[in-house]
């Protein structure tokens, strides 16, 4: 008998195919799940409650759910804004996966929310690997880090579908090279919108919102990076139920699935009949 | 250092596959690992043995295929590595590549089994090897 297998399988399959059993599950649910990375102290949580206070005064129901390795100070942060918080720990994970974040996402947020904003753990390599289901990912950095960020970290940047610039009050006094910043931004992802925005000043607060609900409305407008097409595909649409190569629960709950027939069920079951 | 968590979802789908064929042992691994696809190849093998560890993986022996990125431009056809940092936007041209060739691999490709294969009952995928 042959000792050798040809596998070709993915090694991250039950995390993409969890992930698109999440955002069809989302999109039933009328939420949007807006997946944000950044480097730690780049001013992500800062962003975050200014857009979610904003969001409260303009009475669109949004929520926030923060990832990190320890603590729960991002969560209060947050929560000062008054739109329902979550804080996730990943003991000590650099990343979070769908399946970690599913669990959090039974019965939260409340029903009506339309967006839910997903602070990842603060770290430009690893949460980019991982597709947690949503249908706007945005990678921020702020003018204090260096122009060359992109570069640095072609696949966090290369796979965004808006990156936003934070302290941009800061700019001139950091001599933050714009021009740069766009063309290393352009390099790596040609076509991706670029937001400036500062929480202290209040610059571009609300257009992060903006995005992510044009993005509700119209999810195949999202720019999509050249990095996430693969020979004229999306990266993410590559999965065709085989994947894995267990028992193909989470592959036979996919995409296909309606609630046409008009029963409930709690959908945090989905992701425990994934298999491990 | 998400390659622990890589590595484990390895293991894992190689002892799923394993006891689907009714393998024993596991002798060697092949991965093919795109420039893009966010994974240092280096860290990977120090995380594999560990991940083996206690399982019919243990001991086996991970290979890494490198699969260089490769990008195409629509508006003049021009193919080209995109390098490192990426450059995906055509160096003839100057307009945005259309997609990747390839660049973003993260895939079991091969598994060479050890030990002795017993044959589990039920329906499964035909064995391209047995005949």
């Amino acid at each position: 008998m042959c000792r050798m297998s040809d596998l070709q399988q993915a090694v991250l399959a039950q995390n993409d195919t969890g992930a698109e059993v999440l955002r069809a599950e989302l999109r039933e649910r009328g939420l949007l799940l807006v997946n944000l990375l950044s480097s730690p102290g780049s001013g992500k949580t800062a962003l975050l409650e200014a857009e979610l206070t904003l969001a409260r005064e303009r009475g669109v129901p949004v929520a926030a759910l923060s990832a990190d390795l320890a603590t729960e100070n991002d969560a209060a942060r947050l929560a000062r804004s008054g739109a329902p918080v979550k804080q996730a720990l990943t003991d000590g994970l650099c990343h979070l996966e769908t399946r970690m974040l599913a669990r959090h996402l039974v019965q939260w947020p409340p029903a009506g929310t339309r967006v839910l904003f997903v602070e990842n753990v603060g770290n430009l390599v690893c949460p980019a690997a991982y597709d947690l289901g949503e249908t706007l990912r945005v990678t921020l950095a702020s003018v204090t880090e260096g122009e060359d960020k992109p570069l640095k970290y072609p696949v966090a940047f290369g796979l965004a579908q808006l990156v936003v610039v934070t302290k941009y009050d800061l700019a001139d006094a950091v001599d933050f090279d714009e021009g740069a910043f766009f063309a290393n931004v352009r390099q790596v992802n040609p076509g991706v919108e670029v937001l400036r925005t500062s929480a202290r000043a209040g610059t571009g607060i609300g257009e992060l919102l903006e995005r992510a609900l044009e993005a509700a409305a119209d999810p195949a407008a999202v720019h999509v990076p050249v990095m996430a097409r693969e020979g004229g595909h999306l990266h993410h649409h590559h999965h065709d139920g085989e994947v894995g190569g267990g028992d193909g629960d989470g592959a036979e709950h996919g995409l296909g699935h309606r609630h046409e027939h008009g029963h409930e069920h709690r959908h945090g079951d989905l992701f425990q009949a994934i298999p491990r | 250092m998400h390659e622990t968590s890589i590595a484990l979802a390895v293991v894992d789908q190689i002892i799923r596959r394993a006891r689907q064929d009714g393998r024993t042992a596991v002798r060697t691994v092949a991965l093919r690992v795109g420039e893009l696809a966010g994974v240092v190849p280096e860290a990977l093998e120090f995380c594999f043995a560990q991940a083996c560890e206690g399982t019919l993986a243990q001991g086996a022996t991970l290979t890494v295929e490198a699969v260089p990125a490769r990008a195409c431009c629509s508006a003049c056809s021009s193919r080209w590595q995109v390098g490192m940092p990426p450059d995906l936007c055509c160096p003839v041209c100057g307009e945005a590549a259309a997609h990747l060739l390839s660049g973003r691999e993260l895939e079991i490709s091969a598994v060479e089994w050890g030990g002795e294969a017993v044959r589990v009952p039920g329906p499964e995928e035909p064995d391209p090897c047995a005949a």
